[in-house]
C-alpha cells in the first residue's frame, strides 16, 4: 500500500495560487500588545439597530427556511428599487441573482463568462479577489497598471493598449480598494466605447458606491446602451456595514444572470435568509445609517490623508472607499519593509501595497475605518517613525 | 455651522484645526464659531460622561416627579429656579404630561436622597406631589450605552 499524501490530491493551479500578502502582517500584528492596526478592510461600525432588528424579528417568526435561489422576490424588488433610485439603474427582478457577498457575485459572474483562455483585464492595484478567481474560472488575468499621477484611475489608453484577440471582459472596481479612487461619470464616458467596439463585457464590482465623498457614483452600467454588457455587483457589506451578513447580488442581463443562477443554485443554493429579510429593512429604510457612516468616514478621510502629507508620506486624494495609499517612495524603502518596520517598532500594522498587484510597490493601504483617536494616535507614532528614519539617514 | 457643534458634541476634544479639516473651512473661522458659541450660550460646557459605578465613589440617584402649582405671571419658571439653586439636584426638566417637572437628584445614599426630597423640595408651598424613582442602573446616559466598552473585535480577514 502507498503512503497517503495530501498534496498529491491537491489541484495543482490552487495549490500554487499564492495567499494573499495581506494576512501575514496582520497575523504577526495580533499576537502584539498595543498594536494599533489600520489595516482592515471592513467598517467599523456596527450595523445600525434596525436592520439587526429586522433580522432578528424574522427569526422570531420562524423564517428559518430557504428562500428561492436567486434571493427572497420581495428582497430583489428592493434592490431593483434602490438602483433606480441611487443610480439610475433599471432592472426587474428577474435581473437579480441575491448571493453571499459581493464577492460570490465576482466569483460567479466569472465562472459564468470566461471560457478557458479568455483574458479578463484587471486595473491594478486592485481588490484581492479579481486575479485569483478569473485564473480559478480558467481565464487569464492580465493586469493594467493605473498610476498614482493619474490618480490610480483607468484611461482609455490603459484599456486599449491590453486588448488582443481573447480579451473577453474588463473588471471595475471603483471606488477602489486599495486606492480610493473612483471613475467619474466623464472618466467613464471614455471607455464606454472601447468596451463597445472591441465587444467586450464588464464587471462592475461597485461594493463602495455609496463610500463616494466628492459628487455621485455613476455606475458604466447607466450609460446607452451598456445595460446588458455590464454585470454589476454590490452588496451591503460596507454601505451597511452588514459585513458579517455575507449578503451581495449582482445585477445584468437575464441570460447571464440566469447562468449565474445556476451555479449559486449548486454551489450555495441561497443567500443566507436572515441575512435577506434584514437586507429588506436596510434598503427600505437605511438612508439615513448610511448618511451618518459616510460623513464620519468623510471626516476621517480629510483628516488621514492631510496627516499623511504632512508627514511626506504624499497621498492623491482619494475620493471613495475607506481607504488612502499614500507613498513611501521618499523613504528608499519597499512596502513591505516599510511596513515590516514600522510593525516592529512602532507597533502598527498598515498594509504594503504589493498586496493589491505589482504596481503597488513604492505604497501603502491604509484603513480608516477606525476612530478619530485611534487614527491620531497612528500618525503620531508614523511621525516618530519618520523622524528617526531622517535621523538614522543623516548619521 | 451645525456640523461643528455635531462634531464638539459627539468630541469636545476635537481641535479646531480638525474640524477645518473635516468640513472644508478656515481654522480661523472654526475657532470665531466656537467663540461665538461660547458667548451666546449655544456651547455652555465641555465635560465628561463618568461610568462612576465602576468606580468606588458611591452615588445614588433619584428621578423626582414633581406636581407644582405655576404662579402667576411666573409660569413654572420660578419654581424651578428655586429647585435647580441646589448643588444636588442634576437636572430639571418641564413636562408635559401627568407631572410637571422632572427633577435628577443625586447624593451619596438612599437615605440623603430621601431627606432632600422630604426637607427641601416637598415642603416647597407649591409644590403639590412628589413622586420618587430610585435609579438602578444607568444603561445609557447621553446617547452613550454604559456597558459597551468599544472593543474592536474584527477579525483578520483578506480583504
Amino acid at each position: 500500500m502507498k503512503n497517503f499524501n495530501p498534496e498529491s490530491f491537491i489541484n495543482e493551479k490552487i495549490a500554487k495560487m499564492p495567499p494573499s500578502g495581506i494576512r501575514k502582517f496582520f497575523d504577526a500584528a495580533s499576537n502584539m500588545k498595543d498594536c494599533i492596526s489600520l489595516g482592515v478592510g471592513e467598517p467599523d461600525f456596527q450595523t445600525p439597530w434596525h436592520i439587526r432588528d429586522a433580522g432578528i424579528y424574522s427569526l422570531e417568526r420562524g423564517k428559518s427556511h430557504y428562500t428561492a435561489n436567486a434571493g427572497l422576490i420581495e428582497l430583489r424588488e428592493e434592490i431593483c428599487n434602490y438602483l433606480a433610485r441611487k443610480f439610475s439603474l433599471n432592472y426587474s427582478a428577474n435581473e437579480v441573482l441575491v448571493t453571499v457577498g459581493g464577492s460570490e457575485a465576482v466569483d460567479v459572474a466569472l465562472r459564468a463568462l470566461i471560457n478557458p483562455g479568455d483574458e479578463v483585464l484587471i486595473p491594478e492595484p486592485s481588490f484581492v479577489c479579481y486575479k485569483p478567481c478569473t485564473e480559478m474560472a480558467g481565464g487569464v488575468a492580465v493586469p493594467i497598471e493605473t498610476k498614482a499621477e493619474n490618480s490610480f484611475k483607468l484611461t482609455k489608453e490603459d484599456v486599449l493598449s491590453h486588448i488582443t484577440d481573447k480579451t473577453k471582459l474588463l473588471i471595475l472596481s471603483y471606488p477602489n480598494n486599495p486606492t480610493g479612487a473612483i471613475m467619474t461619470k466623464d472618466e467613464l464616458a471614455e471607455i464606454v466605447p472601447v468596451i463597445k467596439e472591441n465587444n467586450i463585457m464588464v464587471i462592475s464590482d461597485e461594493i463602495y458606491a455609496e463610500l463616494t465623498y466628492e459628487g455621485k457614483h455613476t455606475s458604466i452600467a447607466s450609460f446607452p446602451d451598456m445595460k446588458d454588457r455590464v454585470v454589476v455587483i454590490n452588496g451591503f457589506s460596507k454601505a451597511y456595514a452588514m459585513t458579517g451578513w455575507r449578503l451581495g447580488y449582482a445585477v445584468g442581463n437575464e441570460k447571464i444572470i440566469k447562468v449565474m443562477t445556476k451555479i449559486h443554485q449548486y454551489a450555495i443554493m441561497c443567500a443566507p435568509t436572515t441575512s435577506q429579510f434584514a437586507a429588506i429593512e436596510a434598503l427600505k429604510n437605511g438612508d439615513k445609517s448610511i448618511e451618518m457612516m459616510t460623513n464620519e468616514y468623510n471626516y476621517r478621510r480629510k483628516v488621514i490623508v492631510d496627516g499623511f502629507n504632512k508627514l511626506g508620506l504624499t497621498c492623491f486624494n482619494p475620493q471613495g472607499a475607506f481607504y488612502i495609499f499614500p507613498s513611501i517612495k521618499s523613504t528608499g524603502m519597499t512596502s513591505a519593509e516599510f511596513c515590516q518596520t514600522l510593525l516592529e517598532k512602532k507597533k502598527v500594522a498598515l498594509v504594503p501595497g504589493t498586496a493589491f498587484g505589482d504596481c503597488g510597490e513604492g505604497y501603502l493601504r491604509v484603513s480608516y475605518a477606525y476612530s478619530i483617536e485611534l487614527i491620531n494616535e497612528a500618525l503620531l507614532r508614523i511621525e516618530e517613525f519618520m523622524k528617526e528614519l531622517h535621523e538614522g539617514d543623516k548619521k | 455651522m451645525e456640523r461643528i457643534l455635531e462634531i464638539l458634541e459627539e468630541n469636545c476634544n476635537t481641535t479646531p484645526n480638525q474640524i477645518a479639516l473635516m468640513l472644508d473651512m478656515k481654522v480661523e473661522d472654526v475657532e470665531k464659531a466656537i467663540e461665538d458659541f461660547k458667548s451666546k450660550g449655544v456651547i455652555l460646557k465641555n465635560k465628561s460622561v463618568i461610568n462612576w459605578e465602576k468606580t468606588d465613589k458611591e452615588i445614588v440617584s433619584a428621578m423626582i416627579e414633581l406636581k407644582v402649582t405655576p404662579q402667576r405671571g411666573e409660569g413654572f419658571d420660578k419654581i424651578a429656579e428655586r429647585i435647580y439653586q441646589y448643588p444636588e439636584v442634576k437636572t430639571v426638566l418641564l413636562m408635559a404630561g401627568d407631572y410637571d417637572l422632572s427633577v435628577t437628584i443625586e447624593g451619596k445614599t438612599m437615605q440623603e436622597v430621601a431627606l432632600f426630597v422630604h426637607k427641601k423640595l416637598a415642603p416647597m408651598e407649591c409644590i403639590v406631589s412628589t413622586a420618587t424613582h430610585f435609579v438602578l442602573k444607568k444603561y445609557k446616559v447621553e446617547n452613550i450605552i454604559f456597558e459597551d466598552v468599544k472593543k474592536d473585535d474584527r477579525q483578520v480577514i483578506t480583504l
